[in-house]
């Protein structure tokens, strides 16, 4: 893929890239000192699904998002200190602490929030793209979703709905190989998730999930192909997660080589090495650029340490409008 | 007054409200213009809106409400229709976990306002995937409106409330009330949800009935008052919210209660309204809470089998008399 993108545009997608991966580390650190209630699911490793996607979205878009969703938030463009304070369970998070990790929303930017049940945000998506229709806007959604998922009756149900109707919704699969431990072959005799949008009557696309210039232009075209009114595509990204399913997770089910020659395809240091290769980015200004996020994440963190917890009785809110 | 039917009362009311708000839209299947809706409730209303806005389906419950959820939190209204209230089984977990929880889990950012319209009830021979009577499913669930119509004039005023609502309401209904008439008025007007009726005043015993029950439990209390005993109908007409004050209210007047609903008895509507006359009212009580419900069985096909678990006039007037 070349780069023909502006350096705007490109260095702005690698500095999404690496905010998510920064995060995530530090979500990790975080955990590993006891101060994130509950669990945690790292995006680590798939930031080029969620920044190739996102890059071609307009804040008015929507997306939808799953337990694994950090990276989805950061790449449409959450706030981080908010976003960190949600998952520390704070009252300054984006949900007043009432979602946590899994379920954070922001609906001013069109992050229509992340479900926990694994398939659920698929239809909710086409819904999206229903009323999208009904109010004859050009907006888009995006639903991201991992390989597990497209085993579940909602793909299936919601894909067949968004194409009879030809909705703008863009079917973004994130193939990590894994449906928590279940590698894809004992769940599905297909190596494609993106074969079964021929069921359907739409374009499926299999990508590079590792590679962000791949992800962005097979997003891009789904993107178009949505606003002119001609329907939902299925992009599935082959990528990795760094680390297991969740917290407790080593991933002792993933064969060490597998692991290493996914590590080799990390989708920054790709990313940064033709960036380097093409003279749009020299040393220098990466050590910058790494500085800098790095300094917005140690923000975010102060921001949610120091923010106050809910008062218990707030459990109570919110319940109904 | 004007009479018309139940299901013409449902059918004004989305008519009324299609015309007063375009973000309300219908969708299930066969609601369209081929059908008009299982039970016909939303005939002609394709006719008039277009099929955009009174859209036909796949069979595909999951995805019905999946995609109401999505247009409801990006600011459209919908109406979605499950055919039979047994199979919002199949999209349980985009009304319990996604439509119900939105709201909460995302700190009040969003609203969900949709509208699950479904027929609960058996009597029509139908037998067990299409007759069981599951409100109580939907009233164990923080985050629901359920709604439970008895007659023509609350099931037009409930729904027109129900679509404005920026909450989800399932909207129960009873196959055997469509047919049924009452009056209804040419004007506008909505019922407040949380606001039971008295569907009949009496003295001596509270009888709690919801949906097709009301209706048994008004003809049990007249052959009962020709026995000498007054009976008071109360019908919650919502049960998210519960109207607990009118039962509590009914109770300190009459010392007596017996719940009538169609479901079935364990974990069942009436468990909950006896347990809030227990913890609110006992004191009233100058006998125990009677409860008429159906026995814990799948509704069986076979008339006779049939008839036997659904609760009737002659066991509503047995408790009533082992009450007083």
């Amino acid at each position: 893929m070349t780069l023909n993108l502006p350096k705007d545009k490109l260095v702005e997608m690698y500095r999404k890239m690496l905010e998510i991966r920064f995060f995530e580390e530090k979500v990790f650190e975080l955990y590993a000192q006891n101060l994130v209630p509950g669990t945690i699911h790292l995006y680590a490793g798939e930031e080029a699904v969620a920044v190739g996607v996102c890059s071609n979205l307009r804040r008015d878009d929507y997306i939808t998002s799953t337990h694994r969703g950090h990276g989805h938030c950061i790449a449409k463009g959450a706030d981080l200190k908010r976003t960190m304070a949600e998952i520390l369970g704070k009252k300054t998070g984006y949900c007043k602490g009432k979602g946590g990790s899994m379920h954070i929303a922001d609906f001013s930017i069109g992050m229509l929030g992340a479900t926990a049940v694994v398939g659920a945000g698929i239809p909710i998506a086409v819904g999206a793209g229903l009323s999208i229709k009904l109010r004859h806007t050009d907006q888009v959604a995006a639903c991201f979703f991992g390989d597990g998922a497209s085993n579940q009756g909602t793909f299936h149900e919601g894909i067949n709905m968004a194409s009879i109707w030809k909705l703008p919704v863009l079917f973004i699969c994130e193939n990590n190989l894994y449906a928590m431990g279940t590698r894809q072959s004992i769940a599905m005799a297909i190596e494609n998730v993106a074969d079964r949008a021929a069921a359907y009557g739409i374009p499926g696309v299999v990508v590079d999930g590792n590679d962000v210039l791949t992800v962005y232009e097979a997003a891009r075209k789904a993107v178009e192909r949505a606003r002119k009114g001609e329907g939902p595509t299925l992009i599935e990204c082959k990528t990795y997660r760094h680390k297991g399913h969740s917290r407790i997770d080593p991933a002792k089910y993933r064969p060490k080589e597998e692991v290493e020659a996914w590590l080799a395809k990390d989708p920054i240091k790709r990313f940064k090495e033709k960036l380097l290769h093409a003279n749009i980015l020299g040393e220098t200004e990466i050590q910058q650029i790494e500085k800098e996020v790095l300094g917005k994440i140690e923000e975010a963190v102060k921001f949610a340490m120091e923010s106050p917890l809910p008062s218990p009785e707030e459990a109570l809110e919110d319940v109904y409008a | 007054m004007r009479k018309i039917a139940y299901r013409e009362a449902l059918k004004e009311a989305l008519r009324e409200e299609m015309r007063r708000d375009s973000r309300v839209f219908l969708l299930g299947e066969d609601i369209g213009r081929y059908w008009g809706g299982a039970f016909k409730v939303t005939k002609g209303l394709a006719e008039e809106f277009g099929d955009e806005r009174v859209r036909d389906t796949p069979i595909s419950e999951s995805a019905i409400i999946g995609a109401a959820v999505g247009a409801a939190i990006t600011g459209m209204r919908p109406v979605a229709e499950i055919m039979f209230g047994d199979l919002t089984a199949l999209a349980m977990d985009q009304i319990a976990n996604q439509a119900a929880k939105i709201r909460y889990m995302f700190g009040g950012q969003a609203k969900c306002p949709i509208v699950v319209r479904t027929p609960f009830g058996a009597g029509v021979n139908i037998a067990a995937h299409h007759s069981q009577s599951l409100e109580a499913w939907f009233m164990h669930v923080p985050g629901l409106y359920v709604a439970a119509p008895s007659t023509p004039y609350d099931a037009k005023g409930l729904l027109k409330t129900a679509i404005r609502s920026d909450n989800p309401v399932v909207f129960c209904e009873h196959k055997l009330l469509y047919p049924l008439e009452g009056e209804v008025p040419e004007e506008e007007y909505t019922i407040p949800f949380g606001v039971a009726d008295v569907k009949r005043e009496g003295k001596d015993v509270t009888v709690v009935a919801t949906l097709f029950m009301v209706h048994k439990a008004l003809n049990a209390a007249e052959k009962l008052e020709e026995e000498g005993i007054s009976v008071e109908v109360v019908d919650p007409r919502t049960l998210t919210p519960l109207d607990k004050q009118a039962i509590i209210k009914s109770v300190k007047k009459t010392g007596r209660i017996v719940i009538v609903t169609e479901d079935c008895r364990t974990a069942g509507v009436s468990a909950e309204i006896a347990a809030v006359v227990a913890e609110e009212a006992i004191d009233y009580l100058d006998a125990p809470i009677k409860r008429v419900a159906e026995p814990d069985t799948p509704i069986p096909f076979s008339p006779p089998l049939e008839q036997y678990v659904i609760p009737d006039e002659k066991a509503i007037i047995k408790a009533v008399k082992e009450v007083v």
